[in-house]
């Protein structure tokens, strides 16, 4: 005889689980009593939200799957913007959640949410479960799902009742996922890889334009081989960063409303854009219309709703990046490069760098190329969402893949702290830092408590400017500086972090940046970094929305 | 834009339905009509559903519906040769006397069944294209609906191909 939930714990087993992050509460007690003495190892996050942005972190880091449990009602409900921040951006996790008993199932019994219904469209799949011996097919059904094809949060909902029921059948391996409707498409189509070979060999002006896609789909290799075989310059997005080694000669950097100019104008001026693992997002695209104008246009994607969504497309691919571009490489031999191309681009690299004012002050973008040159491509960054994320894409140097998470597609203020705990309970060897905004921070401080609790040495680097900064830099650009709502009183994030029994630093001057930084990643644990930056320093170039992009502000002009 | 018609395979299982619909309001797409029952294999249902957009919205409708897991097949059966038939039930005024004849007789013109008949109504039943359930509909409109029922529109492809065999 076993329980539902003794069920549930071996089933996660079998798939390797080692650790989840959760959050008790009446419907899951079954559950929680059986990890009491299993192997898997429970951290105990300080909110339901953060138990899921801890999984993505793990699975963005590790490219595993990451496991989060929650229970009934409220719990369940603290789930939904982290399920929603995964499922934007593809990330493979499972979410376990507790329900009313079947009996009750519908009758807004205490702590019920019909959390299937509400995570309907923030999942790639989800279960209620209502009968115990579905448990191991289930849960076998939920990883496989969440981490195939273009990957994605999968919820599973466990009624009390099938927790505590008894099987008395011999509880086998459930046999091989087969489901009728769900076969993604691994390798890209023959005909359509040798067109776009076709075009690539043809075209002048090749840029390859990658994103998060060539992260999951593990294909930097391929990627980076591709484009040195052929010459092919490298812009990526947000979520690509890291798949191509900054310091690469090339690589354009980001793209898009924060990009480079370099890679904007790439962009705009090229023949042909080999988009592989992207969705021609808003914020990458700017105005759709000028985008890539003069480009014909070869989408590799393993999502075929993500082809032609957004911009028509010459020669759609539906496969697996690393599978096609794996293929294309066989078929490739190595030609000369495109040299009037590239030397455009070097020059366009040349004439428009990134740059900020270096006058002394403290200024973030300085911070962030300190961690960089510190680190030198061996840690893990998170970032938080607004200005301090833009910063950290432009200035940090990144130059392996999973190396940078980042809430990309929602933009969730509140992610960094908690993924950066699941990325460094992942890799615990690794230098872990959070980069934060002073604003983004408070919707996830009392995470402080996790980290110190398990001694999780995560480094928590804010980027105080007592502002709200991104919204604030839209209403100084846009609004006529009115900043209504984006002030924030100065916080002593040194002190709350001592409170929670967690060491840190006030950090006032440039000088002092490094030292900071150095003590903090000598630390054996967790700690604080509190920088006062110069409070209305913007995040430039920038392209405001709807315009083209390669119509930027603040750029070299500034 | 056009009218197309979906020939949806879908896993016999609870809350299907309401990933579908929930797909469609989510996304923007509008539903003319839409039509659930069982098929010819057991754990599997049909939805047969009705959508007008432009080639490119519908490419994007059907995308998106064959990424749910418990779709398993999606088929567009507009450009395919096929029958549409829908079925509306009509509660019409009918005082006996010449009004009562009139409405029988339209009724046998258009093929319509009548399967109730009360001391001042008429029930008529008519399966069709929509255009003639409209065209019939039009014209009893005289005589005062009282009622009118309609199910959405279940389609099948002419000769001896079917939606599962289709490519
Ligand atoms: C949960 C959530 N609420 C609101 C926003 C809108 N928003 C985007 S950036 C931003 C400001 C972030 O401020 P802060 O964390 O201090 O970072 P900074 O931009 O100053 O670096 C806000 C409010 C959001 N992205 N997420």
């Amino acid at each position: 005889m076993k329980t539902g939930a003794r069920i549930l714990i071996e089933s996660l087993q079998r798939e390797g689980v080692n650790t989840i992050f959760g959050y008790p509460g009446g419907s899951v007690l079954p559950i929680y009593d059986e990890l009491y003495d299993s192997s898997i190892q429970h951290v105990l996050v300080r909110h339901e939200q953060a138990a899921v942005h801890a999984a993505d972190g793990f699975a963005r880091a590790s490219g595993k799957t990451g496991v989060c449990l929650a229970t009934s009602g409220p719990g369940a409900c603290n789930l939904v913007t982290g399920l929603a921040t995964a499922y934007m951006d593809s990330i493979p996790v499972v979410a376990i959640t507790g329900q009313v008993p079947t009996s009750m199932l519908g009758n807004d019994a205490f702590q019920e949410s019909d959390i299937t219904g509400i995570t309907l469209p923030v999942t790639k799949h989800n279960y209620l479960v209502k009968d115990a011996s579905d448990i191991s097919r289930v849960v076998k059904e939920a990883f496989y799902i969440a981490g195939t094809g273009r990957k994605g949060p999968v919820l599973i909902d466990l009624p009390k009742d099938v927790n505590t029921s008894q099987l008395s059948v011999q509880e086998e391996e459930p046999g091989p996922v087969v489901l009728r409707g769900y076969q993604p498409t691994y390798r890209g189509h023959a005909r359509q890889i040798e067109k776009a070979i076709g075009l690539l060999r043809k075209a002048d002006r090749p840029v390859i334009y990658a994103g998060g896609g060539v992260i999951e789909s593990e294909a930097s290799c391929e990627l980076l081989e591709l484009a040195e075989r052929f010459g092919l310059p490298v812009t990526t997005t947000l979520m690509g960063l890291g798949c191509i080694p900054c310091d690469h000669t090339l690589n354009l950097g980001m793209l898009g409303m924060h990009g480079t100019e370099y890679a904007n104008y790439a962009i705009t001026e090229c023949d042909l854009l080999l988009a592989i693992g992207v969705r021609f997002d808003d914020r990458v695209t700017g105005r759709i219309e000028t985008f890539a104008p003069h480009a014909k246009i070869i989408h590799i994607d393993i999502d075929p709703a993500e082809i032609g969504k957004n911009k028509p497309v010459m020669i759609p691919i539906v496969g697996d990046a690393k599978a096609v571009l794996g293929d294309m490489l066989h078929q490739l031999e190595k030609r000369e490069q495109k040299g009037p191309w590239l030397d455009r681009i070097r020059t366009w690299k040349e004439k428009h760098p990134l740059k900020y004012r270096d006058d002394g002050l403290l200024h973030p973008q300085y911070i962030i190329q300190e961690l960089s040159s510190l680190l030198d491509g061996n840690g893990i960054i998170v970032s938080e969402v607004g200005q301090n994320q833009m910063w950290t894409a432009q200035y940090y140097c990144f130059k392996e893949p999973r190396t940078w998470l980042t809430s990309g597609g929602l933009g969730t203020m509140g992610y960094g702290l908690p993924a950066a705990m699941g990325a460094q309970v992942a890799c615990p060897e690794k230098t872990v830092f959070d980069i934060a905004g002073d604003g983004s921070i408070q919707m996830n401080i009392q995470e402080f408590g996790t980290i110190a609790q398990y001694n999780i040495p995560v480094k928590v680097a804010i980027l105080n400017n007592m502002y709200l900064g991104m919204v604030r830099q839209w209403q100084e650009l846009f609004y006529d500086r009115r900043y209504s709502s984006t002030e924030l009183p100065s916080i002593e994030f040194v002190k709350i972090a001592q409170a929670y029994g967690i060491e840190g630093m006030r950090v006032d001057s440039a000088s002092d940046v490094r030292p900071a930084l150095e003590a903090a990643i000598a630390h054996d644990g967790p700690y604080v970094l509190d920088f006062r930056i110069e409070r209305e320093e913007n995040v430039f170039p920038m392209v405001p929305a709807g315009a083209a992009i390669n119509e930027m502000i603040g750029g070299h002009q500034q | 834009m056009k009218e197309h018609t979906l020939s949806v395979l879908v896993e016999n299982k609870a809350g299907v339905l309401s990933r579908v619909a929930g797909l469609f309001s989510r996304r923007g797409f509008n539903i003319e009509s839409l039509a659930v029952g069982t098929c010819e294999e057991p754990n599997m249902s049909r939805i047969t559903i009705v959508v007008i957009g432009d080639d490119a919205h519908l490419e994007q409708v059907k995308k998106q519906l064959n990424k749910l897991i418990d779709i398993i097949k999606v088929s567009d059966i507009t450009y395919h040769d096929h029958v549409g038939r829908e079925l509306a039930l009509i509660k019409v005024n009918a005082e006996a006397g010449s009004t009562r004849a009139e409405i029988m007789q339209i009724a046998s013109i258009f093929r319509a069944k009548i399967i109730d008949v009360g001391t001042r109504t008429i029930v008529l039943e008519v399966t069709g294209n929509p255009d003639k359930i409209d065209a019939l509909e039009k014209l009893l409109r005289q005589y005062g609906i009282k009622e009118l029922v309609r199910t959405g529109r279940v389609a099948i492809l002419r000769g001896a191909k079917t939606v599962a065999s289709e490519k």
